[in-house]
């Protein structure tokens, strides 16, 4: 191969800049769509193990409908296909405010909100279930039980799925670019358009994702070990 | 209120073209996603053994491209070999091509991890055992780890098929004619965004609803 690299254009003219900004929005759109699949999962997946059919029902719906549909599709449905049915003033506010940002975000967090939810359930149905009945024979209501019994042990249990089905999504916040959210990917294609340089720019956008990634799986990691319940996982080494 | 009459009209070009790949040109979700899985799958038992080879050569550099591809985005894989690959053997590669090589690469990382998962799943005695009956590494792979190892894979391997299949959709942002991309097409003329994607959504989910209905099935019966 005859290819003359020429690192330089990472950081002549526009470059830098556009990685920089490109960073910052993949970290506010993934940061916004994890609260809200977080959000999303944990009430979703709660509700997939209590007593009651009808609430069992509806988040079955929501988890298996919107998690076995491909995320690009969500994203158009949710920038293409929403909008125009949303109300004359909403909408000029949305388009005023980056619309393709926020359904960017949407799309995101519904999308993984269901898959959290898979996260959560399975670790609420690997507690014990006298935890719960001892809860509910202290007096605790069903509610109280869950929210204040259930819930956080099973957040605990769950933080290495849970990290690695974050780390999904942040990976996944790149399909935003479909959709023309300027986050990471769409600058990193950005620069290969103004530059033609496109082994430089691909690799400047791989190495930043590399380092999100492992970073935060090293942090986790590290909270993982901090808030271990003793005695209640069972830790290798 | 929902117009069906737009799905209705363009029913044939979007499930025959766009979903199974019938017809004249390159295209469709099956013709990409069959191959893909079958490859996908193959490159991965090596990258899983390779995983737990005794030689450091072969382990690392195996450990080094799971990690590498779990920590990027399939679309930054995709760009990767939409602009190298041609840059490299100096003439133009068609999407499809494209598509599939980005999808095997990838998913084999995920498929690799898995196959290991599933080969360390199976207790050591069983090994000690086979060995202690006379039988070669090789044979106690062929014969005692791996029957059982893919038995315990067979969940978590069916959740990879139906990852990668959702993942297909992605071949659309480099041009190629997959569901999406028909989707794409037939609102460009007919600007009904709504049905549309709504509808793609349904056939996505009817597909791979199905492919986990038929996985549990498969579980259930004892082996």
């Amino acid at each position: 191969m005859n290819y003359t690299f020429q690192w330089s254009v990472l950081w002549s003219g526009q470059s830098g800049g556009w990685l920089l900004q490109g960073l910052i929005t993949t970290l506010e759109l993934s940061a916004l769509a994890w609260l809200l699949a977080a959000l999303l999962g944990i009430v979703s997946g709660a509700m997939r193990t209590v007593p009651w059919r009808l609430l069992r029902t509806l988040a079955t719906f929501y988890v298996e409908f919107f998690r076995n549909v491909p995320l690009l599709v969500w994203m158009f449905f949710w920038y293409f296909g929403v909008p125009p049915l949303l109300p004359e003033a909403v909408r000029e506010w949305l388009f005023d405010h980056g619309a393709e940002f926020w359904a960017g975000m949407f799309a995101l967090g519904v999308y993984h909100g269901a898959r959290m939810s898979e996260v959560i359930r399975s670790g609420i149905q690997s507690i014990p279930r006298t935890q719960f009945e001892a809860s509910v024979a202290m007096g605790l209501t069903t509610f109280q039980a869950y929210r204040l019994v259930i819930v956080p042990i099973a957040l605990r249990l769950i933080v290495p799925p849970a990290t690695s089905e974050s780390l999904n999504l942040l990976k996944n916040s790149s399909v935003a670019l479909t959709i023309s959210v300027a986050e990471l990917t769409f600058q990193t294609r950005q620069i290969e358009t103004y530059t033609a340089r496109a082994i430089e720019a691909l690799t400047a956008g791989t190495l930043i994702y590399l380092v999100l990634c492992v970073g935060i799986a090293t942090i986790m990691a590290r909270v993982e070990r901090r808030f271990a319940i003793p005695g209640l996982i069972a830790r290798g080494g | 209120m929902l117009d069906v009459s737009v799905v209705v009209n363009n029913f044939r070009f979007l499930i025959v073209q766009g979903l199974l790949g019938l017809g004249g040109f390159t295209g469709g979700t099956l013709r990409l996603a069959i191959p893909a899985i079958v490859l996908g799958f193959a490159l991965g038992i090596f990258v899983g053994l390779a995983r737990l080879a005794r030689s450091r050569w072969i382990a690392v550099p195996a450990m080094l491209y799971v990690e590498f591809f779990r920590g990027v985005p399939l679309v930054m894989v995709i760009f990767w070999i939409w602009f190298v690959i041609p840059q490299l053997l100096r003439m133009p590669i068609p999407e499809y091509g494209v598509a599939l090589t980005a999808f095997v690469i990838f998913e084999a990382a995920y498929f690799g991890e898995i196959v290991r998962a599933g080969i360390q799943s199976v207790p050591r005695g069983q090994v000690e055992a086979a060995t202690g009956l006379g039988l070669t590494r090789a044979k106690t792979m062929r014969y005692v780890v791996l029957p059982q190892a893919i038995r315990n894979m067979v969940p978590s391997l069916v959740t990879q098929m139906i990852v990668l299949f959702k993942d297909t959709s992605l071949a659309s942002i480099i041009g190629y004619v997959d569901l999406t991309k028909a989707a794409q097409i037939v609102n460009n003329r007919e600007i009904k965004p709504f049905e549309l994607y709504l509808f793609i959504a349904v056939v996505y989910w009817l597909c791979t609803y199905s492919m986990s209905v038929v996985a549990r099935r498969f579980e259930r019966r004892p082996a």
